[in-house]
């Protein structure tokens, strides 16, 4: 954090509490937005991580004071950043990379379950 | 000899030594949270449809968790905030918060681990299952309570629409299989017992180095404020990443 005399620090604590109410607003629509219906499950999986990456960002942006922090730590966090993409990268590559003619187990599980009842239901 | 640049910073990086110690750390444990994170990725969109489990997991329980973290990350940078208009009985009051929360957030975790594992799903010989939590277990029979009862292969754990009954007694000689919801039950317990349980570490760990400063560590305040005030940016540094973690695996693990 580049400023720390009384008046600067009596500001951020302003900020601070700003802050704190904004990702308590982030974690009641993240679990509202569980509650409705959304048709699509990218459309879901979106808008969690979407709300979750505000949240991150105001928590390491204000926080851990990375709106105003040295040039030293932001190049740390890029090259993280960077090796972060390339595995979550190399993640979903790899799953389209299975020899041709794959069956995963589960798929055939789930082919069993739709299958019909081999056992009648126990009467109660 | 006196080690250099541990409380003023280094005039070229702009950074005291612990401050860029933490965030190479910091780095580091973002590559191994992104391992597990992109192993629950590929667990997941490996998954058959339809056969990744939904509702297992309790959401109030999880948000209440969720609040308690983002709490106690407030509660860290305050008295950070105190010390540096040096007022040390504030800083006490706030970082005392944060070990509470910290606590609290540990019991929580360690109750959803309980309800997990008396957690138990009961095939029987003839082909049904009983889906509840275990009250009751000896050579004989064993009792459920809150038990969901349908037919084996009918939907997926969590999310089936069975018979229910608040309670079941199920005799020795008609269990063909019987498994808690331990790691061993399925791969999203798996994943969720392993990212759940390294996070909780962190904050296990977190709680006890701000136990220390708030506790003996302290006393420091007296001798060296500013080093004693770096050391509790640094720690709370820490304890933000635990509550980024937990961001982004509330909506991954409960609600996704």
């Amino acid at each position: 954090m580049s400023g720390h005399s009384p008046h600067e620090i009596k500001a951020s604590v302003r900020r601070y509490l700003l802050v704190f109410g904004a990702l308590i607003v982030g974690t009641a629509v993240t679990v509202g937005a569980y509650y409705i219906d959304i048709p699509s499950v990218a459309m879901t999986v979106a808008l969690a991580m979407l709300i979750a990456s505000v949240k991150a960002f105001l928590v390491a942006g204000y926080f851990m004071h990375l709106m105003s922090e040295r040039k030293m730590i932001y190049g740390i966090l890029g090259s993280t950043a960077f090796f972060f993409s390339v595995l979550m990268y190399l993640t979903v590559w790899a799953h389209g990379q299975a020899p041709p003619g794959t069956v995963y187990l589960g798929a055939s599980i789930a082919a069993a379950q739709h299958a019909p009842a081999a056992h009648p239901p126990a009467s109660h | 000899m006196e080690i250099p640049y541990v409380v003023q910073p280094r005039p070229d990086t702009g950074l005291y030594n612990a401050k860029l110690g933490i965030w190479l750390f910091l780095a580091s444990e973002v590559m191994l949270f992104g391992a597990l994170f992109s192993s629950y990725i590929l667990l997941r969109i490996g998954a058959a449809p339809g056969a990744w489990p939904h509702g297992l997991l309790n959401i109030p329980i999880g948000t209440v968790n969720t609040l308690v973290l983002i709490t106690s990350s407030i509660t860290v940078v305050m008295a950070w905030a105190s010390l540096k208009l040096n007022q040390f009985n504030r800083f006490k009051m706030f970082q005392g918060i944060t070990l509470v929360c910290a606590m609290l957030f540990v019991c929580i975790k360690s109750y959803e681990y309980y309800d997990k594992f008396t957690h138990y799903e009961v095939i029987m010989t003839d082909g049904m299952v009983a889906d509840g939590h275990l009250v009751e277990k000896s050579d004989t029979h064993i009792t459920l309570k809150h038990v969901a009862v349908f037919h084996e292969g009918e939907g997926t754990a969590g999310d089936h629409h069975g018979e229910h009954r608040e309670e079941m007694r199920i005799e020795a000689a008609q269990i063909r299989k019987m498994e808690n919801y331990g790691p061993w039950h399925n791969t999203y317990l798996a994943i969720y017992f392993t990212l759940t349980a390294l996070h909780a570490l962190h904050v296990i760990g977190g709680a006890a180095v701000i136990a220390y400063l708030w506790g003996p560590g302290s006393r420091m305040w007296k001798t060296d404020p500013e080093r004693f005030t770096n050391r509790i940016e640094i720690s709370g540094l820490f304890w933000h990443f635990v509550d980024l973690v937990w961001i982004f695996l509330f909506p991954v693990l409960y609600l996704l």
